[in-house]
């Protein structure tokens, strides 16, 4: 039997000691799409997924800013990937989110990679998930993905995370509309961030009385923090750390991972040019694009 | 590219930074922004775990000179000589062959254009793709202007 070493198993073993450097180059690796069997299949369970997630300007970054202190001081290895949407455009992308995260430079026990969604034909999701593995693989116990958005862009955060924070703003209650795209019920807690301003105390009564109109018993909890201020972290952790996911959330996370693995398949099959030409043509039915696809 | 912006030094304008990092971006590049203030050493733990093929050093203050050779070596020192380092920012012409000289690529003073940094990074990547190197680390001397 052949033993093949490829570059990302080199990486790997390197990584898994403790290279840093050579971690980061294997995460680049599998951004870049290459994928990698890890030895122990499901390796993702013995770290923590936490997502971020929320309308632009929040103070998502700054938020996690505070959960790195939290979880440092409690001598976790904290690794986060921090998602921004690149221009169509261009290709280009700003990549701000670290600037706000104060503890992110703090050490060997913190580790932050900024990723922008371009050069992804397929989306983003499939090499999260290999990432993901990667760092939990390597001893990173704690990984936190910061998204902007509200379930309705291309990275689905409830296909990768075990817990999900959705965080909202006083000048906003975008929240409320997040409702309709389903993201609101996958939350494990709304944080309504700057409580130092008034209007956040509102915005936070308003998701409350959504919540409870919508009836539902194990709707998340609503909390007010300061991410600015540090106010109210401690608080919203426990209350993170504790909270116990229904199990009908965790039917629809393995709907969504197998919705975007299909998404990506598709989109990156070599065949798609060729079968949306002929699409546009009209030489082919929709359902017999996607039979050409799906063989 | 994936470029890591960043502003060593204690003043605390980084809108000129900003302003470049915006431009990279709108010329295509993935551009990383790191906010004011790091040390050298957060500087050169951000290019490792971004992965950065370049690093962009914006500084005002007249800190360049103890801090961006101090980078420089940083970077050469835990195997990150691959990395390419160019300035912005005002640094006196008679500073630049010292910068030049630990492993600088391009220096872009207060007048230069978008344009000159785009084309800059236009060419070192095509010396890449030659199996050139314009790395931090590399001895052969290549610079821009
Ligand atoms: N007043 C107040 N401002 C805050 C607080 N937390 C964050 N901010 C500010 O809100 C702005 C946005 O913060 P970020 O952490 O970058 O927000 P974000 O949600 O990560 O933003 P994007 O990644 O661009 O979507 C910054 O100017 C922060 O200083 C807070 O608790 N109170
Ligand atoms: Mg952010």
């Amino acid at each position: 039997m052949a033993l093949e070493l490829t570059t990302a198993k080199i990486l790997l073993k390197s990584a898994s000691n403790g290279n840093r450097r050579d971690l980061s180059k294997l995460l680049t690796l599998l951004e870049s799409g290459e994928k990698i069997n890890l030895p122990i299949s499901d390796s993702a369970s013995n770290s923590t997924v936490l997502g971020v997630t929320g309308p632009p300007g929040v103070g998502k970054s700054t938020l996690i800013g505070r959960i790195i202190n939290y979880w440092k001081e409690m001598n976790q290895k904290v690794a986060v990937l921090a998602i921004d949407p690149s221009s169509p455009r261009t290709g280009g992308a700003l990549l701000g989110d670290r600037v706000r995260m104060d503890s992110a430079d703090s050490g060997d026990s913190v580790f932050v990679r900024s990723l922008s969604t371009r050069g992804h034909p397929g989306g983003i999701s499939s090499s999260l998930m290999a990432m993901i593995n990667a760092l939990s693989y390597c001893g990173w116990n704690k990984i936190v993905i910061e998204t902007v958005g509200s379930g309705q862009n291309e990275i689905k955060i409830a296909a990768f995370a075990d817990k999900i924070i959705l965080v909202d703003g006083p000048d906003r209650g975008d929240i409320i509309q997040a409702e309709k795209a389903g993201i609101i019920e996958l939350a494990d807690i709304v944080v309504v961030n700057k409580s130092d301003m008034p209007a956040s105390i509102k915005v936070a009564d308003s998701i409350r009385s959504a919540l409870s109109l919508g009836g539902g018993m194990d709707a998340p909890e609503v909390v007010l923090v300061s991410a600015e201020r540090n106010e109210g972290i401690v608080e919203m952790m426990r209350i993170i750390e504790d909270c116990k996911t229904p199990k009908w959330r965790d039917r629809i996370k393995i709907k969504e991972r197998l919705i975007s693995l299909w998404d990506s398949r598709l989109l990156s099959s070599p065949k798609i040019n060729g079968i949306i030409d002929d699409l546009e043509t009209g030489s082919i039915s929709l359902n017999d694009a996607l039979d050409e696809l799906a063989r | 590219m994936k470029i890591v912006m960043a502003k060593p030094g204690l003043d605390g304008h980084d809108r000129g930074a900003k302003v470049i990092a915006r431009s990279l971006r709108d010329g295509g590049h993935e551009v990383v922004y790191t906010g004011l203030r790091r040390t050298p050493e957060q500087i050169s733990r951000i290019v490792m775990d971004e992965d950065a093929n370049a690093l962009g050093l914006s500084t005002l203050s007249g800190a360049h000179d103890v801090l961006i050779p101090r980078i420089c070596k940083l970077l050469k020192d835990t195997g990150m000589g691959d990395v390419m380092v160019f300035l912005g920012g005002i640094i006196p012409e008679r500073d630049h062959e010292k910068m030049f000289s630990h492993g600088v690529r391009a220096i872009f003073g207060p007048g230069s254009r978008t344009e000159d940094i785009l084309s800059f990074l236009d060419d070192a990547e095509s010396r890449t793709d030659l199996g050139k190197s314009v790395g931090v680390g590399n001895e052969d001397g290549w610079r821009w202007n």
